[in-house]
């Protein structure tokens, strides 16, 4: 059925996302600025699990009223195909990224039934002169290091997540389908409990599943990419010159969705000016991931 | 419901020991059963009607009204509910408390708070030596939960404490935090000698700085900024201590006769 919002095409067809395993960081620091650095370090190279391990991003700013030391501070979510490399990443990113950056301090920034290592290893970088301490039930450790002292909290939750939300931008021109992108991301950037992990939140490198060459298990999305209209069985229409894609991993299938609903709409309510055409999606034929996001479902407020 | 009220009929010559009155051994017995349960006075057993009067019935809220110094445990071995002392109370006050709040009006002896593991104990007035201390033969003593204290307290605060949160208002004796393994004690007085005496780790709160001896050894003026942390927790609690915000302390550590890590932290530094 043909779906048109401010006269740019929805197509019927779905985003198709897999399970995956999710924690919440709470980064503070003296100020927003060092909080950042810290956190931006952390979900570095984190755009997707295929080359990275993880996918990770900063879900938003925190007020001092909302941290847990009272500093400012941002919360990062991250995400990853098993809890063992979840636990693996983020060990490794607190190390290298959270206890090098002044000032920077780390707390568990969700609940779950599995707790994993946010600093109960990393203490030993202490030397013997680190210290707990158990405030409210919750055990925090103090690690002395060149700036006075290092404060993060034991262990942080682990929960089941999704990861793989998508949809694809199709536009007349380059600009006009990075252009809109960018009002979807700032858009999406609202919406609590998901992150859009590639630079900038927009992917332009799609990858459909496997690859002429053996040692390949991802190579690009052909259909969608325009120089390749007359090459291969393609996706496009003449006029599409450009496609980016947004990807999203959330807490929920919920959250995806309303992420998914909240950045399409954006870029419709720009209308036809925009050079948008079409709005898509990337799935596997649903043999792959078990969540199904549907377009036409989102945007009717009836997805399930 | 009115609390169950346990009401001290005359001065008692003997000490008593209440551990058999704590909400959670009270739960499933009838009135009848209460008024006919033994407690130890001096040496030996009475009906807990020949030394109270007994009204009310919540058995969840406790009171003991007149109370005394001799009446030893209150509150041992408690793991719901809460009781009130109107008055003093004995030794061994929480004595291995696990949960519930306990509430004295008055003054309690020594060992309030020994083998605590959680909860939380307030004293309106004084308390005596080893507050949170060990029972003897034991290698630890309070393993959690919470004590305040408005008055002073005596000797041997946190003496082979091991977890845990002490906030003390007015002064204590000698021999604070000695033994200590972990946990916090704050106290707002002053504080005698040998403080932090064999400390092996935890913290020390003070307001006041004390005469430290020799190998206790200052490790300059800082900002913690976990202490923010620590005073948050303490916003809950009715004390001087919910007051405190700056994060500047002096911070000393020791014991280093005893190669110890803990801390001494004078506030306001």
């Amino acid at each position: 059925m043909m779906m048109l919002l401010n006269t740019i095409q929805i197509d019927d067809t779905f985003a198709e996302a897999f399970n995956m395993r999710g924690t919440r960081v709470i980064i503070t620091a003296q100020n927003l600025k060092w909080a950042y650095h810290a956190a931006n370090a952390m979900t570095g190279f984190a755009t997707s699990v295929i080359g990275c391990g993880v996918e990770a991003g900063i879900e938003r700013e925190l007020t001092t009223e909302e941290t847990p030391d009272g500093r400012p501070g941002v919360s990062i979510l991250m995400f990853a195909m098993g809890s063992k490399v979840l636990m693996q990443q983020l060990e490794t990113r607190m190390g290298q990224c959270i206890l090098t950056c002044p000032t920077a301090a780390a707390f568990s920034g969700i609940d779950g039934e599995d707790k994993i290592s946010l600093g109960k290893h990393l203490r030993y970088f202490g030397d013997g002169f680190q210290t707990s301490k158990l405030i409210d039930g919750k055990r925090y450790w103090r690690i002395p290091v060149m700036d006075g002292e290092f404060i993060t909290e034991e262990t942080t939750g682990m929960v089941r997540a999704i990861g793989g939300g998508n949809f694809l931008i199709l536009a007349t021109s380059q600009p006009a389908a990075l252009a809109a992108a960018e009002v979807a991301i700032e858009a999406m950037k609202k919406v609590p409990n998901v992150i859009m992990p590639f630079p900038g939140g927009v992917v332009r490198s799609g990858s459909k599943v496997g690859s002429k060459y053996k040692t390949m298990f991802a190579s690009t999305n052909d259909a969608f990419c325009p120089t390749l209209k007359g090459a291969t069985n393609t996706e496009l229409s003449p006029e599409i010159e450009s496609v980016m894609e947004i990807v999203i991993d959330g807490l929920t299938f919920e959250d995806i969705a309303l992420s998914m609903k909240v950045g399409i709409e954006a870029i419709c309510n720009l209308g036809a000016a925009s050079g948008v055409k079409r709005i898509s999606a990337g799935n596997y034929g649903g043999k792959l991931g078990p969540h199904l996001f549907k377009l036409h479902d989102i945007l009717n407020g009836s997805n399930s | 419901m009115n609390a169950l009220t346990f009401t001290l009929k005359n001065a008692l010559k003997f000490s008593v020991n209440c551990s058999a009155l704590t909400p959670n051994s009270l739960e499933s017995k009838s009135m009848t059963d209460i008024a006919n349960t033994k407690v130890t006075y001096g040496n030996h057993s009475v009906q807990v009607t020949d030394l109270f009067d007994i009204t009310g019935s919540d058995v969840t809220h406790i009171v003991f009204k007149n109370a005394s110094n001799k009446m030893d445990y209150i509150g041992a071995h408690m793991s719901s509910g809460n009781i009130t002392i109107e008055g003093n109370a004995g030794a061994y006050l929480g004595f291995t408390m696990k949960n519930g709040e306990i509430h004295c009006t008055g003054s309690a002896e020594s060992y309030a708070a020994c083998n605590m593991v959680g909860g939380l104990l307030k004293i309106d007035a004084n308390v005596g030596d080893f507050l949170g201390a060990g029972s003897e033969g034991l290698r630890k003593g309070m393993r959690g939960g919470t004590v305040l204290i408005k008055g002073n307290a005596g000797d041997r605060v946190g003496d082979q404490m091991r977890r845990g949160l002490i906030l003390i208002e007015g002064n204590v004796g000698d021999y604070c935090g000695s033994r200590m393994i972990a946990g916090t004690i704050g106290v707002l007085g002053n504080v005698g000698t040998y403080t932090a005496f064999n400390m092996h780790r935890g913290t020390l709160l003070l307001k006041n700085a004390p005469n430290l001896h020799a190998t206790v050894q200052d490790c300059g003026t800082h900002t913690l900024p976990y202490l923010s942390l620590l005073f948050k927790s303490f916003k809950k609690y009715n004390t001087p201590f919910s007051q405190l915000s700056s994060q500047r302390v002096q911070r000393f550590v020791g014991d280093a006769a005893y190669k110890g890590n803990g801390e001494i932290l004078i506030l306001n530094a």
